[in-house]
């Protein structure tokens, strides 16, 4: 490892242990924040670790998030927690397997059409399965895990992406990666197995995705496919990494901060604005920051460099 | 039989929404997520053009789809051609355009959510019940039917029958030899994007006279007619209608049969099955 290498080691680590000392500070809104601030962290690095170098752009993250959440609603009576969380990780896995044998051997459009409607398509066969086979629509999880708790897991959680993408980021499937989002063609006369490593990279991002959403599931109590599957929450991660910039490990982290804020300003002021709001930012992130506010520091950053040499 | 008649009835209209968007993006290359929002804009203007000023739906098609033709032409001169520009390679444009039309409909339902509300619109007109077969159908859906026929027959005429029509064509095939043999492309593409939009409008306006709408139904819109380019082959208009048909009539089926909850999950399957099977559309020649 590199010196700069070992010290940007050293500060994500003091990051992250000042981040968890948060709790102990305080426990009302700006953990609920946290909270939330740290879930869209762990979903748009995820999502960027996939989308970024390969630039399909997974509107699944719902479908994901609410097959993990559906796991533990429907499990937590019988089976322990932690045994839960490690089913939704392999749902989310086989469920993004599933989709990415089927369109990613394909071109881009069809992979965003699918996503786009994944969660619905998921959501009616939950509901339709409830409503025929069930009992009631709504589950309930109780358990005597506190936002704290959450928050933890969620931390660790984020903690582990970051190490799985930066190790994915210098390892053979990385660099695969990278040169198929830059060229498919080439890549495929390279000898890459093309779909085979964009399988792989998408089942991490879905089963982190639906991780997240077991992880979230004690924070809801009540849960319903409406609640569980809400198609907002693909684009919000969506827009957060490509506004941060999905080119780098760092990237969606900037945009997750201020644009989480943001949201929270919003939606408590105007709450029929959030669609808006939504609108904005996509047309943002095309004509204004087409490499996200990571892109740009970057470039800002090079000029400086060589104004000084 | 029953749902056949039905589903008929119901591709037509699919058909129609479905041909503009394979007119968006076979010719000019602009993959339109806000396509179910035009729709919703045509729905919109029909509803309020018949409860305002008692204009029977089919009228106010003379003033909707000029108009949409208009907008849909700054969309994409404004918004979209400097993306084009942009673009180096068919990739890029696919993502870029996707996010901005992405955009471009949510800020679309944002606004009608803000001035109109979310609230449900829907008027009757003609709703009269026809016989056909000893079964009985509302009037509208036949009227719909017929006017969307109508259009995308002339539609099919206008692009197999004259050169311009010949032009677009041949743009849809290869932009690059297009532009080799004389034929403006940027201008192509700016009216196949205009035109692709008045059609999808007009589409709304017949569908709004037998379905309730509200301001964010037209992202349901959107991803059937994708699955129908989709499964008819990109740029295949025949492909496309007799795509509509069949969605048509597997959405009425599965609703009657089994669950009115589950159309959006039939048109998915057969979207998958296609994707398995026939990636290159029903009609598509696999690619040498």
């Amino acid at each position: 490892m590199s010196r700069a290498g070992g010290w940007r080691m050293a500060l994500a680590a003091a990051g992250f242990a000042l981040a968890a000392l948060l709790p102990l500070v305080d426990q009302g809104y700006l953990l609920t924040f946290a909270v939330t601030v740290a879930m869209y962290a762990v979903l748009a690095t995820s999502w960027a670790v996939f989308s970024g170098p390969t630039r399909y752009i997974s509107l699944a993250t719902a479908a994901f998030y609410g097959l993990g959440t559906y796991v533990v609603a429907i499990g937590i009576d019988v089976l322990p927690y932690p045994l839960l969380l490690l089913l939704a990780l392999l749902a989310g896995a086989v469920l993004a397997g599933i989709v990415g044998l089927a369109t990613l051997r394909l071109s881009g459009v069809y992979f965003v059409i699918f996503t786009l409607g994944l969660a619905e398509l998921v959501r009616q066969l939950v509901t339709w399965t409830q409503n025929n086979f069930g009992t009631s629509r709504g589950l309930y999880v109780l358990t005597d895990l506190t936002e704290s708790h959450i928050y933890w897991e969620l931390l660790a959680a984020t903690a582990a992406v970051y190490l799985f993408g930066w190790w994915i980021g210098r390892s053979r499937i990385g660099f695969a990666l990278r040169i198929i989002g830059n060229d498919e063609v080439v890549a495929e006369h390279c000898g890459i197995g093309t779909a085979a490593s964009k399988v792989a990279l998408f089942m991490f991002s879905g089963a982190v995705a639906a991780l997240v959403g077991a992880l979230l599931a004690p924070r809801w109590t009540y849960i319903d496919p409406g609640i569980a599957f809400s198609p907002i929450l693909s684009f919000q991660v969506v827009i957060m990494a490509l506004l941060g910039g999905a080119g780098r490990l760092w990237g969606p982290l900037l945009g997750v901060l201020p644009f989480a804020l943001l949201w929270e300003v919003i939606s408590a002021q105007f709450p029929n604005q959030t669609t808006l709001l939504l609108g904005i930012a996509f047309l943002l992130v095309v004509y204004v920051v087409p490499h996200g506010v990571a892109g740009r520091l970057e470039t800002l950053l090079h000029a400086l460099r060589r104004g000084r040499g | 039989m029953d749902i056949v008649i039905t589903g008929l009835l119901l591709g037509g209209t699919y058909a129609l929404i479905a041909m503009g968007l394979n007119l968006q993006y076979g010719v000019a290359r602009i993959m339109n997520l806000a396509t179910g929002e035009m729709l919703v804009a045509g729905a919109f203007a029909a509803f309020w053009c018949h409860t305002a000023g008692q204009v029977s739906p089919l009228l106010s098609l003379l003033l909707v789809a000029p108009l949409a033709f208009a907008g849909n032409w700054m969309v994409y001169r404004f918004m979209l051609r400097p993306l084009v520009r942009r673009a180096r390679d068919p990739g890029q444009l696919e993502v870029d355009s996707i996010l901005a039309t992405f955009g471009m409909a949510f800020i679309f339902v944002g606004i009608m959510l803000a001035g109109f509300g979310g609230d449900y619109f829907s008027y009757s007109y003609l709703v009269e019940p026809v016989d056909i077969f000893g079964a009985t159908y509302a009037l509208n859906r036949i009227v719909a039917c017929l006017a969307a026929a109508a259009i995308g027959g002339l539609l099919c005429l206008w692009l197999y029958g004259t050169r311009t029509g010949v032009a677009m064509r041949a743009v849809a095939v290869s932009p690059r030899s297009a532009g080799l043999v004389g034929i403006d492309v940027p201008a192509m593409s700016a009216l196949a994007f205009a035109l692709g939009g008045a059609v999808a409008a007009s589409g709304g306006a017949l569908i709004s006279t037998f379905l309730t709408m509200d301001a964010s139904v037209g992202v349901l819109f959107t991803m059937k007619a994708l699955v129908i380019v989709i499964m008819g082959g990109v740029g295949d208009m025949r492909g496309a209608i007799l795509a509509a048909v069949i969605l048509g009539i597997a959405e009425t089926a599965v609703a009657t049969l089994i669950d009115p909850g589950l159309t959006l999950a039939a048109a998915y399957l057969m979207f998958i099955a296609v994707l398995l099977f026939r990636p290159q559309g029903l009609f598509g020649r696999r690619a040498a």
